[in-house]
């Protein structure tokens, strides 16, 4: 195999794991309440300025920045939710995302008012890549990856070990069911929508730890993080990590054949592909 | 002064013409288009190529972009029309940055991001004043046709058939009508529309980039259709021309606002926007010219 496409599956693997976890909270919103939130690139730059700030103003390193974004763009989510999507709930979920699209746009001039356009970067060391072999990986790269594992083992834990994860997971798998068992349905909601806000916020701070930060940052995520979402099967949580992965290595390989700006393309391509062959995606159950 | 306000009535009559495009696909049929700017775009380049790379008239030009827009809606839409409707948000969503990166990219046929410039308009530019009048004329004349065919389309067996399938897709199919034909068919009628727009935009205004099909362009659009009423081909055109008042004195309101940059002003205009979407959605979801029922036929 030639050099080149393994250099480019080593690091779309790494961007594919990073953008799974902002794939993770949309799905998880799709799967519990059951429309597409269209704000989640404005979140993922609340949070991506969250961490910002906290790096640079506080002096907070990565580990310690990355829950200010968690908390950051769950109250953003949460204030999403409730002030514009919530009262559309009767209306259906196409009125719904709608909502959500133009809170987004709110959310994204909120930022520009405050920071501005300029390209903002996270206080980093600049770092030598290590080299193996003919392959080089950046410190930094490692870094991003490692701490966007540890985003995923921690949602893991909790939709896996605690009441209220078992709780999301038992509506959305068959919402009438768990409201009979006793399952709070508004509590529930909330939290889905703090968590994948939150979830949508780390991934937008990751992603700026890589390039930099400004009030397109998360915008620019949201066709690879539909992507992801539809390859895995929307509402899948484990299919929106596999289907993140698959579309981050795609995104590298197509940059190896095409111009790179047609790496936005390539999310585009794999929605209409999937849906016109399985759009159930890989773990995906329903589609109708 | 009145140059300026010609200048706009062009420009809201090419809103008008989205917001009609919008009020067939969304209003009608239950279709949320989210890329309406990629269709915006697509008729824009389509005529512009076609009239000043090809040399063709601007009527010919102006058929391409029809023509255009329709596959592109066709070939949009048909991968998931039977799946549930917000993944064709999704993919609509997709389709318009997609179309974008294109067109800053594929530098022979549509100039990069330096866009063309120089499209010919049809009409003399050098008679001043009146030219923009001229153009006036001619776009108003479009967005009365097309609001004319729309409110027979709408009130046409077929446009029956279009609202039976937004309330409720299973028993329209019941009751016989192919769903899936009509909202394929809406769609990319709807799609087309929009083209048209983009092309007559291009031709107006004699230069189009990638820069002026945004994404911030389709919530406009939205915001239009859903103050005038977006199951009325009236009440989408209505809203158009009061989306561009609305614009223009947003555009005004910043300005006054103490120590704002043109940055933050210009912030402030498009939160002006989602707020008033968002508010729109909740309280005035009908608009100012609500759907009527219609009487079914004896």
């Amino acid at each position: 195999m030639p050099e080149a496409l393994i250099q480019a599956l080593i690091n779309g693997v790494i961007a594919g794991t990073i953008l799974a976890v902002p794939a993770l909270g949309f799905t998880a919103i799709f799967a519990v309440l059951n429309y597409p939130n269209f704000a989640i690139g404005a979140l993922a730059t609340v949070g991506a300025y969250a961490g910002w700030v906290g790096n640079t103003a506080f002096g907070l390193p990565m580990a310690a920045a990355l829950p200010v974004a968690f908390v950051a763009a769950a109250l953003a989510g949460l204030a999403v939710q409730w002030m514009a999507v919530k009262p559309l709930e009767a209306a259906g979920a196409l009125m719904m995302a709608i909502a959500s699209l133009a809170a987004g746009l709110v959310l994204e001039n909120m930022l520009r008012f405050g920071f501005g356009n300029e390209l903002r970067g996270f206080d980093l060391p600049l770092l030598r890549d290590w080299r193996f072999g003919a392959f080089r990986v950046g410190p930094q790269q490692v870094e991003n990856f490692v701490l966007a594992l540890a985003c995923m083992a921690l949602l893991w834990a909790f939709l896996r070990f605690s009441r209220t994860g078992r709780a999301m997971r038992a509506v959305a798998d068959n919402r009438d069911l768990a409201l009979l068992r006793g399952v709070d349905p508004v509590r529930v909601a909330a939290v889905t929508v703090a968590v994948g806000a939150g979830l949508a916020g780390m991934g937008g701070m990751l992603v700026g730890l890589d390039t930099s930060v400004d009030p397109l940052v998360g915008t620019r995520l949201v066709l690879s993080i539909f992507a992801a979402a539809v390859l895995g099967g929307l509402g899948s949580i484990p299919g929106a990590v596999a289907g993140a992965i698959a579309i981050g290595v795609a995104e590298e390989v197509a940059v190896l054949a095409f111009n790179p700006a047609y790496r936005l393309v390539v999310g585009f391509v794999a929605i209409l592909a999937v849906l016109t062959l399985r759009p159930a995606g890989l773990f995906g159950t329903r589609a109708g | 002064m009145v140059s300026y306000i010609v200048f706009l009535l062009v420009i809201a009559g090419i809103y008008a013409l989205l917001a009609q495009s919008l009020c067939l696909a969304w209003g009608v049929t239950g279709l949320v288009n989210l890329g309406l700017a990629g269709f915006f775009a697509i008729g824009a380049y389509a005529s512009a190529t076609v009239v000043k790379w090809g040399g063709a008239p601007v009527p010919l030009g102006l058929l391409a972009a029809l023509a255009a827009g329709a596959i592109a809606g066709f070939v949009v839409c048909v991968s998931t029309l039977r799946l549930r409707d917000d993944y064709l948000a999704i993919v609509t969503l997709g389709f318009a940055e997609a179309v974008r990166v294109v067109a800053s990219n594929e530098i022979w046929l549509t100039g990069g991001t330096d866009g063309i410039s120089g499209i010919p308009a049809g009409l003399p530019r050098d008679w001043g004043q009146g030219f923009h009048l001229a153009s006036l004329a001619a776009v108003s004349a479009v967005v009365g046709a097309v609001w004319l065919a729309l409110r027979r389309l709408v009130a046409s067996p077929w446009g029956r058939a279009l609202r039976a399938v937004r309330e409720d897709q299973v028993v329209a199919a019941v009751a016989g009508k192919r769903v899936t034909r009509l909202k394929a068919e809406a769609f990319a009628i709807s799609a087309a529309i929009a083209a048209l727009a983009g092309a007559l935009y291009g031709h107006y205004t004699s230069y189009i980039a990638p820069e002026i099909f945004q994404p911030l362009v389709t919530i406009y659009v939205f915001l239009a259709v859903t103050a005038g009423g977006n199951g009325r081909p009236t009440g989408a055109t209505v809203g158009a021309y009061l989306l561009i008042a609305f614009l223009e004195a947003t555009r005004f309101a910043a300005e006054v606002v103490p120590g704002v940059s043109a940055l933050q002003a210009a912030a402030l205009r498009e939160m002006a926007v989602g707020v008033a979407l968002i508010l729109l959605l909740r309280f005035r979801q009908r608009g100012i010219f609500p759907e009527l029922n219609q009487k079914a036929p004896a």
